[in-house]
């Protein structure tokens, strides 16, 4: 109704353009908080305690005394298998996704040292299409497990990860099997596998070696399940209770073992290699 | 066997039978000789199953494999195994009505079998929640697992689920667990196992019993990490039939797709007009194929066993591997 139409000037919010340099808002409390400061708290807001995606680097920093040591297999590439085209083929996405996240696929492997122990580490990118699990990332996956076997080392993985690489179809899940049988073989030469969950860890990899560890850790807060958030509510139509499928939801029902906040994730996995793997490493 | 449930490409097979339905009445109805009549319209009715069986594509084949009238586990158990004692429970929660299995005879060998059991109507699909298990549904499965591996005796699993049931008790008792130890624990099992894959395989809840030393997959049967639905909606996001259609050419799910990328060791011809159209022949197929693969299988030390499987599944996948 022309009559009653007011023009009315859009109310523009005064706002103080901040440099995202130095200042990043939290994605749990929307509390503005500078860089610096979030840095020094090992990238857990001080406010609310959420935690910002750290990414390879940041978890190697993070964990390895230091850093990588041996990085194994960098020079596994992913194929386009099924000829995949989605929105663009397969190979281009695998392209962008390398540059975006300044590494060649959704694992790194290698080995380095946790509180002078030495160990079998992979870390996931979340950056690298999703974390997602295809033929690469299982083969590497299986072979970390492997290297850790025939060296009698601890394996540590820290996974992150949206589930299967669906370009890759069911090669994808195949990984699944893949990874679990090599994760099967290390529990049977009796070394020890400590599995860490981060933001988030779903579908594929959490129904195969993310869950197989002898000690399961989730971050706080993390997104730990199968199904996403979105298949269940639209499966059952219903709203899902507060804090399903995050990492208190899963101690709560017998899922993980421990929660630990990224402070003290460190000490932690030290602990608690100690008591699972002294003696492991022949050559100490 | 008249469909009642004709799919969208058999319309024309639907409507020669319906024609040949009507000359039998009429010749019951009125006296009449039109044998001749029928013969001729069955044998072309005949060549037109045949002729569209053998170019079904992708999406058709989809839709034969989730085929209402198609066997399913109980089906085949029924008929391919004598002796079946069902044998319920995972012994920490429920007894999850979408896994059966128990112990069988298999042409004389004992065997345990086990699959997902979807239903038919709305009464059997509330109690078997539509072939979607939860985790006891798994850990069942695990339990009858390790208990063929203690007494030796080889595992058939059955594949046929949309997936694993994406709900709140699943997940909270833990669905990605009980599906990884599966896992874990077939790669391992002392005992053989086969696995067919008769209708759907939909995903980690298909492949959660589907770990095998010989993975074997009917002609119109489907395997695959997302539903052509799932996979349309998420990558082309889109919901048409011609995006699902395109979704189900592009995820290679079909057995010939799947044997050619090493997934599947055998492929199980169907009757034709697909295994919904004789059971019995259907059934035949699957116990002579999977008697013959325990034969083979039997005469493995178990330490071979292993290593081959092993070996199997670290193989799969493709991938570029250059020095740097």
């Amino acid at each position: 109704m022309a009559w009653f139409r007011k023009e009315r000037k859009k109310l523009v919010p005064q706002r103080r353009e901040l440099n995202p340099e130095l200042w990043l808002k939290c994605d749990g409390c929307a509390e503005i908080l500078y860089r610096a400061k979030v840095r020094e708290n090992h990238n857990v807001c001080p406010k609310c305690g959420f935690h910002f995606r750290i990414g390879v680097d940041g978890y190697t920093a993070l964990l390895l005394d230091h850093g990588f040591e041996v990085v194994t297999d960098a020079c596994l590439g992913s194929v386009d298998p099924l000829g995949f085209v989605d929105s663009k083929p397969y190979p281009e996405r695998l392209e962008a996704a390398a540059r975006r996240s300044g590494h060649p696929e959704a694992v790194v492997t290698g080995e380095g040292h946790i509180d002078g122990i030495r160990v079998a580490f992979g870390v996931m990118d979340f950056e690298f299409i999703g974390g997602s699990m295809g033929s690469v990332v299982g083969e590497k996956i299986a072979r970390l497990a492997e290297r850790a076997r025939e060296r009698r080392l601890p394996l540590v993985i820290v996974s992150a990860s949206g589930g299967a690489r669906m370009m890759e179809g069911v090669l994808s899940l195949m990984q699944m099997a893949k990874t679990a049988a090599a994760i099967a073989r290390l529990h049977q030469a009796r070394l020890p596998y400590v599995s860490i969950l981060t933001n988030p860890t779903t579908g594929g990899v959490t129904a195969s070696f993310a869950m197989l560890g002898d000690v399961v850790i989730a971050e706080p807060g993390v997104l730990i399940g199968f199904a996403g958030p979105r298949v269940i509510e639209q499966t059952i139509k219903q709203e899902l209770p507060e804090g399903f499928q995050r990492a208190e939801f899963l101690l709560e029902h017998g899922m993980v073992d421990l929660i630990v906040a990224r402070p003290q994730m460190k000490t932690t996995l030290a602990r608690l290699l100690h008591h699972m793997a002294d003696g492991c490493d022949p050559s100490g | 066997m008249v469909s009642a449930q004709p799919l969208e490409f058999e319309r024309s097979i639907a409507e020669l039978e319906r024609q040949i339905e009507r000359l039998r009445q009429l010749a019951a109805g009125r006296g009449l000789d039109l044998s001749a009549e029928i013969r001729d319209l069955e044998k072309k009715l005949e060549g037109l199953r045949e002729e569209t069986y053998r170019e079904l594509t992708p999406i058709e084949r989809v839709q034969v494999a989730r085929h209402p009238q198609r066997p399913y586990t109980l089906d085949y158990i029924a008929r391919a195994f004598q002796d079946f004692i069902e044998l319920h429970g995972d012994r920490g929660f429920r007894d999850d009505p979408a896994v059966v299995g128990g112990w069988a005879r298999l042409d004389g060998r004992t065997v345990m079998v086990l699959g997902q059991q979807k239903g038919r109507n709305i009464k059997e699909n509330l109690l078997r929640n539509f072939g979607m298990a939860h985790p006891e549904g798994y850990r069942k499965a695990l339990r009858l697992m390790r208990l063929a591996e203690k007494f030796r005796r080889p595992v058939i699993t059955l594949i046929d689920t949309p997936g694993a049931y994406p709900g709140i008790g699943a997940e909270e008792r833990g669905i990605a667990e009980a599906i990884a130890r599966n896992l874990l624990v077939m790669a391992i099992l002392e005992t053989p196992i086969v696995s067919v894959i008769i209708g759907e395989g939909g995903s980690g809840g298909a492949l959660g019993i589907a770990l095998a030393d010989r993975v074997l997959m009917f002609e119109n049967a489907m395997y695959s990490v997302i539903s052509p639905e799932g996979c349309a909606s998420i990558l082309f996001r889109e919901t048409t039939p011609e995006a699902t259609a395109r979704a189900a050419a592009s995820l290679k799910l079909t057995a010939p797709d799947l044997h050619e990328l090493g997934v599947v060791d055998e492929i199980l011809a169907e009757p034709p007009g697909g295994a919904h159209r004789d059971w019995d022949a259907a059934t035949q197929t699957l116990r002579e194929a999977a008697a013959h693969h325990l034969d083979e299988l039997s005469h493995m030390p178990i330490d071979e066993l292993l290593e081959t499987r092993y070996a199997k599944y670290r193989r799969m996948g493709s991938w570029t591997e250059v020095e740097a």
